[in-house]
C-alpha cells in the first residue's frame, strides 16, 4: 500500500528534511510524494533519485495548514468512509519531515481523520504482531521511545537530525498527477502570509556551517568574531539558551531544545558548556569543533575535535589564518 | 584531557574551597608532586562551594570554630576577595535579646567587634527592615562577604605556579587502594581515577557532600552527611539598583526563624535554616551529568519554604513585596553535617595515609586547608582543632544511622539558641553502662559524653537538699538552671560528708604491651612510667611545640603491661596518639567494653572498704599508699584498685570486669548504707569537686594553646628519658612561671547579683576583665577567658577558671567577669586548690 | 478576554537523562518537576494580554494531584484561577489530552486557549490542533509573537519558518500554541507566590472530561519503553591550546570541505 510522503521544497529543491522522511518512507512501502506545488515547479529528478514513484502536485495558495491536510486526507485510499483493511505493514502511511510544517500538518491530518500521529521518528518498521514498531524521539532526541503503532493509516514525521537522507539504489520513473483540493473557507483561515523574515540570512535549521557561542562570549559586543568566522565560512551563528535569556542574542538564534536543531556538517562551538539542552539541538551537526578554557566541559566530550583556549584569542588568529590563504 | 601522572606525593579529591586552600598551604609547605582532582569542571565544580551564600559572621561560641574562621577570614582578606558588609542577628522574642546579650559578650571574649543595637538602631543601617517586629539587634561590623571560587582558583593557581600541583579536573575517583604496612596497619597505596591509577602515599578528602561515599573506597567511615539548606535569590531589587559591587548593606539573620537576608548585587539571597530536616545519601546525589543545576543545587522544594517566605515578607515588606522582583533562583542547596557540627580534620583512624577535610564550610574553608596541610606536614597546627579530630569519634558515632538523626536533630538548631549544656534526643541511648539499670532506678539524670549515658545527678538524693538547705547555690535563673539541678551540689556536700559511689564506666580504657610498651609509653609520657608494678601515674603527653595533647593516668600493671585510662570524650583521639607512636613491638587494645569503673571516695570510704574487703585482704586497706594500684577481693570478685582522685577525697577507683560489675556496686551499696554512702554524679565529678581541686581538665585548661608551666602543672624534676615535646618543654620550664604569658588561676566570684537582683553564675567562655573594664590578654595574645565554671559548695563560692596575664595572676587581685553583659567582681582565689589546698583529706 | 493555559508537568531536566530501572519513566527522584519552557512563555502572555486588555487567567493541566504545584507556580506569575484534570499520572495519549482539556475550555466559554508548542518530554506535537478540532475553533503553531486588536477582535500571531516570516489573522476564540521566545517570562514574585499557596485548585476527575472511558487507553499507540540513545560521546582529538591551535584548527576545518 502507498506511503505518502509530504515533501517541502526549499528553493527549488527537496528541503533536506523532507529527503530524509523520503529515506524512512521508503522502508515502509512504495513512496507517493505529495508536494504542495505546480507540476512545473516539481523537482522531479530529484523525487526520483530518492525512490519516488508517484507525485501528486496539489494546488495551493501559500501555506494553510488545516488545508494541506485535507488535501492530504483526501489522497488517503477509503477515507472518509473506510479504511482499507490489510496485513501488518501494508496498510497505507502519511509521513512527513519533522519539521514545524511537517508536524503540524500531519497533526491537523490526524485530528481530521481521527488517527493518532507519531511525530519525530528515527525509525519505522513493520511490527510482527502488526502495525509498525516505531522508534521516537523524546524530550528532542534525548531519549528515545520504542512503540507501537497500530492503525488503519499510520501517520507519522521523520526526526529532521536523526535520519540519513540516502538516495534509493534504483530510481525508477515518476508519475506526476495534478491534484485540486477542494477546500471551505474554515480550512484557508489558518493562512499564513508570507514575507521576508526580518533578520534574513540563511537559516539556522539548513545552514551548512553554524558558528556557536556561549556563556563564554560573554557580552552581546562578543560576537562580532563568531558573526565575521560565520560569514567566511559561509555559515550562521547559533547561540546557547543562556545567550538568549541575557538578552546578547536574539532567540531565533537559539541551538537546543526549545530553540532550534541543526544539522550543518560543521558546528563550531565557542565558550559553550553543552548543557543537555543545547545538545538535544546540534546533536544533528556531522562534525563538532569545540573551543573552551575547560578541558573538562561536557561539549568537549561531544567534539570531534578539541580547541583549549579562550575564544577571544582562538577566533581572530583563526579569522586571521582564513584571510591569509 | 590531562594525563593523570603515575606517582603523587598526596593526591587531593575535591577541588572546593577547601581542597584548593590544602595544596595551596602544601606547596607552601615544600610539598611537590601534588595532584588535585575533581570529577567537575573548574572553577565550579558542582560542590558546596559553588552555591555557598559566602558570608562569614566571625562570632562562634567555639573557640576552636572562632579561630578557624579568624583565620580562613585573613586569608580571603589577603586574597582580596573579601567585602566587609556588617552583619545584624535581629532579635524577634523575648529570649533572643537575652541571648544576643550572650553573644556580644562571647564575642568580647575573643575580641570580636560587637554591639547591640535598637530597633531604630537596626533601622538605620538596614532601611528596608521593619522595625516594629523585632526587639533590637546585635550588630557584628567585621561580618563580610567573600568569592570563595575565586580564592579557590588564586590558591590552586599559586600551587602550579609554584610547580608543585597538577590538576585534573572532570576526573572521577573510581577506588582508593590500601594494603597493609609493615606494622600491619592499612595504608593508603593509589587513587584509581577515570584518567588512570596514581601511586600516592597521602589521600586527602576534601570532597564536601561526597566524602563519606570517597571514604568507603577506602574502607574509612566519614561521620557526614548531606543536608539542604533551602536558599532563593529575588530579584530585581529596585534599592540595590544604584549600589555598586556586590554588596552594600548589612547582612541580616533572622535568627528567632532560622533565616538570613543577604544582599547580593541587584538580588536579595534569602536562605533559611528553619525548614524540615531534608538529608540526602551521598549516594543518591546525582552525578555532574544528571544535574538539573549542579549535584549540590537539588530542585527547590517550594512547600518547604513558603513559612520563611511569609516571615521575610514580614521583615522586609517592601523589598521583598515588590510584586515586579521575583524568585530568579531557588535551590535545595547540600551542605555537609557532622554529628556534633565540626568539621573532620586529619588522618582518618582507619587507614593510614588517608586524610579528611571534609564537613568546612566557607567561612572556616582556607583555615582547615591550611591545619591538613601543617598535620600532613608533621607540624603542630597552627589552631588546635582537636575538637574537629578525624579521629574523634568511636565506632558507634561514625555510622550513618547517628550522623542522619544527629544531623536532623541539629539542623533547626543552626541558628537556635543553644545551651551549653544542651542535650540530644535522638538515638539514645547507645552506649550504656553495665550499672545502667541500677542507676536508672536511683533515678539518673543521664548526660550524653561520646554517645555514653552517664548519670549527672541522681532524683534518689532529693531528700539531701533539705539536709544542705542554705549551701546549695540555688539559681534562680532559668538559663543557668537548665540541665542542672541543686542536687548535684547536695551530692557534692553529702561525698564530702560521708561517701559517694560514682559510675565511671564511660572511661576509655586502653591496655599497651608488650616488650616495647614501656619505651613506646615512656616517649609520650611527661611524667616518669618506669615505675614499679602497682602504681599509677597521672601524666600528660604534648606535642612538639610542648602543646598539651592528652591528660590521662596509665598503671603499671606488669613489667611489659600498661593500662591507660582517660576521658570517655578523648579516648578516642588519644588511642589514636598512641597507636601513631607505639614502636614495634607493643600493642595498643581498647579495652573499654570489657571494664566497668566505680568511684568510691569521701571521709567515709574507707569504712565502706573495710565492711567489703575480704578477710584475708583487709589488711590491704592500710597499706595502699596514694597513688599505688592493687589487685582487692570484694565480695567474690575481683576489681582492680587504684589510690587516685579527681574529687579530693580518699577513695578509690575499682575497676571491675564489666560482667561483674553489678554485683560489686551491689556490695559496695549495702555496705555503704551505715555509712551514709550516696551514688554520685558526674555533676560533682567533672565539675565541683573537681573546681575546688584546681583539677585542670583536657579541652578545658589543657589544650595545646598552653604549656604545663602556665597550667601550674611542672614536676618538681624532668625525666631522663626522652620524651615528645620534651625539648619545648624544659624550654619552658626554663623561662619559669613569672616569665610565662599566663597563668591559670581559680577565681572567686565575689558577688552573684545582676542588675535586677537576681544571682547569676557565668557557665563557661565569659570574658575575664580588668576592673576598668577593658579586656586582658597576654603577652603573646590570647584573651583571658573562663576554661571552666561550676558551683564550690564546700568552698562557698562559685568558681571560675582562666588563664590570666601574669601582671594580674596574684592571688588577691580584683577583677571582673562578664556575663551577659554585665560585669560582676571576682578575685583571683588559687593558683592550685580552694578547698583543702595541702590534699590531706585525699590522702587520708 | 477569558484566556485558559494548559500546561503538562515534566520533569526537569539539566543533564543527562537517567531512567527508572523498568526504563518506562525518567528518574525524577533527584531532578524533581517544571512546565516547558514554551508554557512558562505562554502563561507570561496570557498574562500580558491580560493586564493589556483586561479579563482573566485560567491554567489547567492534566495530570496527578502532585501537579498542583505546576499550577500554583502558574498562579503565582499571575494566572487567577487553575484547574487540575486529576489522573492517575499514567501517560495519556495526545487525544484524550486534548478531550479533556477542551472539555475544561468548552465549559469556561475562554476567549482564547493558550498552550506550548510542544510538551518538552513527549514532545507530540498535537494536542494544541487536535484541542481545536474538538472545540471547533481555528489554532495557529509554533508562535512568536501575538497581538490581539481590541476593536476588531481579531488576532494577529506571527512565526517564522525557513527564513519566511508567516503571519495569520484569526478571531477569537481560537487556539494558539506558542514557542519560547514569543516573551522573556517572569519570575514569581514573593507575594505571588502566597497568593498562589492560598489558592484553592478545582478539580476534576478526568473521567468526568470525557464520555467514553476505554479512550483512556489507547490500542493503536502503545510505548513499549524508553532509552537513553547510544551515541552521544565522542572522544575529542585535542587540536592544541590557544593560538598555537590555530594552524591545526584550520587544517581540519579543510579536511572538513567547510572552507571557501
Amino acid at each position: 500500500m502507498t506511503v505518502f510522503c509530504l515533501v517541502e521544497l526549499e528553493s527549488g529543491a527537496v528541503a533536506d528534511a523532507s529527503l530524509r522522511a523520503l529515506t524512512l518512507a521508503r522502508g515502509l512501502g512504495p513512496v507517493a510524494a505529495v508536494a504542495f506545488a505546480p507540476p512545473a515547479d516539481l523537482p522531479v529528478a530529484e523525487l526520483a533519485a530518492y525512490g519516488v514513484s508517484d507525485v501528486y502536485a496539489v494546488a495551493a495558495d501559500g501555506y494553510a495548514p488545516r488545508a494541506w491536510a485535507w488535501a492530504i486526507a483526501n489522497l488517503v485510499p477509503g477515507w472518509p468512509d473506510a479504511f482499507p483493511e490489510g496485513p501488518a505493514g501494508r496498510r497505507p502511511a502519511v509521513l512527513a519531515a519533522g519539521t514545524d510544517r511537517g508536524n503540524e500538518v500531519l497533526a491537523h491530518l490526524g485530528a481530521i481523520i481521527g488517527l493518532p500521529m507519531a511525530a519525530n521518528c528515527v525509525a519505522a518498521a513493520p511490527a510482527p504482531g502488526g502495525g509498525l514498531e516505531l522508534v521516537r524521539q523524546r524530550w528532542a532526541g534525548l531519549l528515545l521511545e520504542d512503540a507501537v503503532l497500530d492503525a488503519p493509516v499510520a501517520l507519522l514525521t521523520a526526526a529532521t537530525d536523526a535520519v540519513a537522507a540516502v538516495p534509493a539504489d534504483a530510481p525508477g520513473p515518476v508519475m506526476v498527477h495534478a491534484v485540486k483540493s477542494e477546500l471551505s473557507p474554515a480550512d484557508l483561515m489558518m493562512r499564513a502570509e508570507e514575507a521576508p523574515a526580518a533578520a534574513g540570512g540563511a537559516s539556522l535549521a539548513t545552514a551548512r556551517v553554524v558558528v556557536g557561542g556561549g556563556r563564554g562570549v560573554g557580552s552581546a559586543d562578543g560576537f562580532a568574531p563568531l558573526e565575521e568566522l560565520a560569514s567566511l565560512l559561509g555559515g550562521v551563528v547559533g547561540v546557547s539558551r543562556v545567550v538568549t535569556s541575557e538578552g546578547w542574542r536574539p532567540h531565533t538564534q537559539q541551538v537546543g531544545q526549545t530553540g532550534t536543531k541543526i544539522t550543518p556538517d560543521l558546528y563550531l562551538a565557542c565558550g559553550i558548556s553543552g548543557a543537555i539542552q543545547h545538545i538535544a539541538g546540534c546533536a544533528g551537526a556531522k562534525h563538532i569543533v569545540a573551543i573552551n578554557t575547560d578541558a573538562s566541559a561536557p561539549m568537549m566530550a561531544r567534539a570531534d575535535y578539541a580547541v583549549i583556549g579562550d575564544l577571544h584569542q582562538v577566533l581572530p588568529a583563526l579569522i586571521e589564518a582564513l584571510r591569509a590563504r | 584531557m590531562t594525563e593523570a601522572p603515575t606517582r603523587a606525593s598526596a593526591v587531593i579529591i575535591g577541588a572546593g574551597i577547601v581542597g584548593n586552600s590544602l595544596v595551596h598551604h602544601l606547596a607552601l609547605l615544600g610539598w611537590k608532586d601534588l595532584v588535585l582532582v575533581d570529577k567537575g569542571p573548574l572553577p565550579n565544580p558542582g560542590g558546596s562551594t559553588g552555591h555557598a551564600s559566602n558570608f562569614i559572621f566571625p562570632i562562634e561560641y567555639s573557640k576552636m570554630m572562632f579561630e578557624l574562621t579568624k583565620d580562613s577570614t585573613e586569608q580571603y582578606q589577603e586574597l582580596g576577595v573579601f567585602t566587609e558588609s556588617g552583619g545584624i542577628e535581629v532579635a524577634r522574642a523575648p529570649e533572643r535579646m537575652i541571648e544576643l546579650k550572650r553573644r556580644v559578650t562571647q564575642a568580647k571574649a575573643w575580641g570580636i567587634p560587637a554591639e547591640h543595637l535598637t530597633p531604630e538602631g537596626v533601622h538605620k543601617l538596614v532601611p528596608y527592615l521593619d522595625p516594629s517586629v523585632i526587639l533590637g539587634g546585635g550588630y557584628f561590623p567585621t561580618v563580610g562577604v567573600v568569592d570563595s571560587l575565586r580564592a579557590g582558583t588564586l590558591m590552586r593557581e599559586k600551587a602550579q605556579a609554584a610547580g608543585a600541583l597538577t590538576v585534573l579536573s572532570g576526573t572521577e575517583v573510581l577506588d582508593i587502594t590500601t594494603a597493609a604496612d609493615e606494622t600491619g596497619s592499612e595504608r593508603a597505596r593509589s587513587v584509581v581515577t577515570s584518567a588512570g591509577e596514581i601511586q600516592a602515599d597521602n589521600v586527602v578528602i576534601c570532597c564536601g557532600v561526597w566524602s563519606p561515599r570517597v571514604a568507603r573506597m577506602a574502607g574509612a567511615r566519614l561521620p557526614l552527611t548531606p543536608i539542604v539548606h533551602q536558599m532563593i535569590s529575588v530579584g530585581p531589587i529596585a534599592l540595590f539598583a544604584g549600589t555598586t559591587g556586590e554588596i552594600s548593606y548589612p547582612i541580616v539573620r533572622d535568627v528567632d526563624n532560622g533565616m538570613y537576608e543577604r544582599q547580593h548585587g541587584g538580588d536579595m539571597e534569602v536562605g533559611s535554616y528553619a525548614h524540615r530536616p531534608i538529608l540526602i545519601w551521598a549516594d543518591d546525589i546525582p552525578s555532574n551529568e544528571a544535574a538539573v543545576l549542579s549535584p549540590t543545587e537539588l530542585p527547590f522544594t517550594q512547600d518547604d519554604f513558603d513559612p520563611q517566605l511569609e516571615q521575610a515578607l514580614e521583615l522586609m515588606p517592601e523589598l521583598l513585596g515588590d510584586e515586579k522582583a521575583g524568585t530568579r533562583y531557588a535551590i535545595n542547596g547540600l551542605i555537609s553535617m557532622t554529628p556534633d557540627g565540626h568539621p573532620l580534620l586529619g588522618e582518618v583512624p582507619e587507614v593510614k595515609g588517608l586524610w579528611s577535610a571534609a564537613a568546612s564550610w566557607i567561612k572556616e574553608g582556607p583555615g582547615c586547608g591550611r591545619v591538613v596541610a601543617e598535620l600532613m606536614s608533621g607540624r603542630v597546627p597552627t589552631v588546635d582543632v582537636h575538637e574537629a579530630s578525624a579521629a574523634r569519634f568511636y565506632p558507634a558515632a561514625r555510622t550513618a544511622a547517628h550522623t542522619r538523626d544527629r544531623a536532623a536533630e541539629a539542623f533547626n538548631k543552626m541558628y537556635g539558641i543553644v545551651h551549653p549544656r544542651e542535650q540530644y534526643e535522638s538515638t539514645r541511648p547507645m552506649r550504656v553502662s553495665p550499672l545502667h539499670a541500677r542507676t536508672t532506678a536511683l533515678g539518673a539524670t543521664y548526660f550524653e559524653t561520646a554517645r555514653w549515658e552517664r548519670p549527672q545527678w541522681y532524683a534518689t538524693n532529693e531528700p539531701l537538699l533539705d539536709k544542705y538547705a542554705g549551701r546549695l547555690m540555688e539559681r534562680p535563673a532559668e538559663w543557668e538552671s537548665r540541665w542542672w539541678s541543686p542536687i548535684i551540689n547536695a551530692e557534692h556536700l553529702a561525698l564530702r560528708d560521708g561517701a559517694g559511689l560514682v559510675d565511671l564506666s564511660a572511661f576509655t580504657i586502653l591496655d599497651v604491651t608488650g616488650p616495647g610498651a614501656l619505651a613506646g609509653l615512656q616517649n609520650l609520657a611527661v611524667a616518669q612510667l618506669d615505675v614499679p608494678a602497682g602504681r599509677v601515674v597521672y601524666t600528660s603527653f604534648l606535642n612538639d611545640a610542648g602543646g598539651i595533647v592528652a591528660d590521662l593516668t596509665v598503671m603499671r600493671l606488669s613489667s611489659q603491661a600498661f593500662r591507660v585510662v582517660t576521658g570517655a570524650a578523648d579516648g578516642a583521639r588519644d588511642a589514636q596518639w598512641i597507636s601513631d607512636h607505639l614502636p614495634a613491638g607493643a600493642v595498643l587494645t581498647d579495652v573499654t567494653s570489657a571494664w566497668a569503673t566505680i568511684g568510691l571516695w569521701g571521709p567515709r570510704a574507707a569504712a565502706v572498704m573495710d565492711e567489703v574487703l575480704d578477710e584475708a585482704e583487709k589488711w590491704t586497706r592500710s597499706a595502699f599508699p596514694f597513688g599505688s594500684i592493687r589487685s582487692v577481693e570484694i565480695g567474690g570478685s575481683v576489681a582492680l584498685a587504684s589510690r587516685i582522685s579527681y574529687v579530693g577525697e580518699y577513695g578509690w577507683e575499682l575497676h571491675v570486669p564489666a560482667d561483674q560489675a553489678g554485683h560489686l556496686w551491689d556490695r559496695l551499696w549495702e555496705a555503704g548504707q551505715p555509712h551514709a554512702l550516696v551514688p554520685v554524679g558526674i555533676g560533682v565529678y567533672g565539675t565541683t569537686a573537681r573546681l575546688e581541686k584546681g583539677y585542670r581538665a583536657f579541652g578545658a585548661e589543657l589544650t595545646p594553646d598552653f604549656t604545663l608551666v602556665e597550667a601550674g602543672m611542672t614536676r618538681p624534676r624532668v625525666k631522663a628519658q626522652p620524651f615528645i615535646g620534651k625539648q619545648a618543654y624544659l624550654a619552658q620550664r626554663e623561662a619559669g612561671r613569672s616569665m610565662s604569658a599566663a597563668v591559670l588561676a581559680t577565681l572567686t566570684v565575689d558577688s552573684l547579683v545582676s542588675a535586677d537582683g537576681t544571682p547569676r553564675y557565668a557557665m563557661g567562655g565569659e570574658p575575664i576583665l580588668a576592673l576598668d573594664g577593658s579586656r586582658l590578654v597576654d603577652s603573646r595574645g590570647r584573651p583571658s577567658y573562663v576554661t571552666s565554671a561550676g558551683s564550690g559548695p564546700s568552698a562557698g563560692s562559685h568558681l571560675l577558671m582562666a588563664y590570666l596575664p601574669a601582671s594580674v595572676s596574684p592571688v588577691g587581685t580584683k577583677l571582673l567577669v562578664e556575663y551577659m553583659g554585665e560585669q560582676y567582681p571576682v578575685t583571683v582565689a588559687s593558683h592550685g586548690a580552694v578547698f583543702d589546698p595541702s590534699g590531706s583529706r585525699m590522702r587520708g | 478576554m477569558e484566556i485558559l493555559v494548559c500546561v503538562k508537568r515534566v520533569p526537569t531536566v539539566g543533564g543527562a537523562i537517567t531512567l527508572t530501572a523498568d526504563g518506562q519513566a525518567v528518574d525524577t527522584r533527584m531532578s524533581g518537576f517544571t512546565i516547558s519552557p514554551h508554557e512558562e512563555c505562554a502563561v507570561e502572555e496570557a498574562v500580558r494580554l491580560v493586564e493589556r486588555h483586561g479579563g482573566s487567567v485560567t491554567v489547567v493541566t492534566l495530570g496527578p494531584v502532585a501537579a498542583e504545584e505546576q499550577l500554583r507556580f502558574c498562579l503565582s506569575l499571575g494566572a487567577s484561577t487553575a484547574v487540575l484534570v486529576e489522573t492517575d499520572g499514567s501517560e495519556l495519549s495526545p487525544f484524550v489530552t486534548a478531550a479533556a482539556l477542551a472539555s475544561v475550555a468548552s465549559a469556561g466559554g475562554h476567549d482564547l486557549v493558550l498552550l506550548g508548542n510542544e510538551a518538552s518530554d513527549t514532545g507530540d506535537y498535537q494536542v494544541g490542533i487536535r484541542m481545536s478540532y474538538f472545540l471547533s475553533q481555528p489554532v495557529v503553531t509554533g508562535i512568536k509573537a501575538l497581538d490581539f486588536a481590541a476593536e476588531t477582535s481579531m488576532l494577529t500571531a506571527r512565526r517564522e519558518y525557513r527564513g519566511v516570516s508567516e503571519t495569520f489573522r484569526l478571531p477569537l476564540p481560537a487556539v494558539v500554541t506558542v514557542k519560547e521566545g514569543i516573551n522573556l517570562p517572569r519570575y514569581p514574585s514573593l507575594p505571588g507566590r502566597l497568593r498562589a499557596k492560598r489558592a484553592v485548585i478545582e478539580r476534576i476527575p478526568v473521567l468526568s472530561t470525557i464520555d467514553r472511558p476505554e479512550l483512556l487507553t489507547s490500542p493503536e499507540f502503545r510505548v513499549k519503553g524508553l532509552r537513553v540513545p547510544a551515541a552521544g560521546k565522542r572522544s575529542a582529538v585535542v587540536l592544541g591550546s590557544g593560538v598555537a591551535a590555530v594552524p591545526e584548527l584550520v587544517r581540519v576545518l579543510g579536511e572538513l570541505g567547510v572552507l571557501p
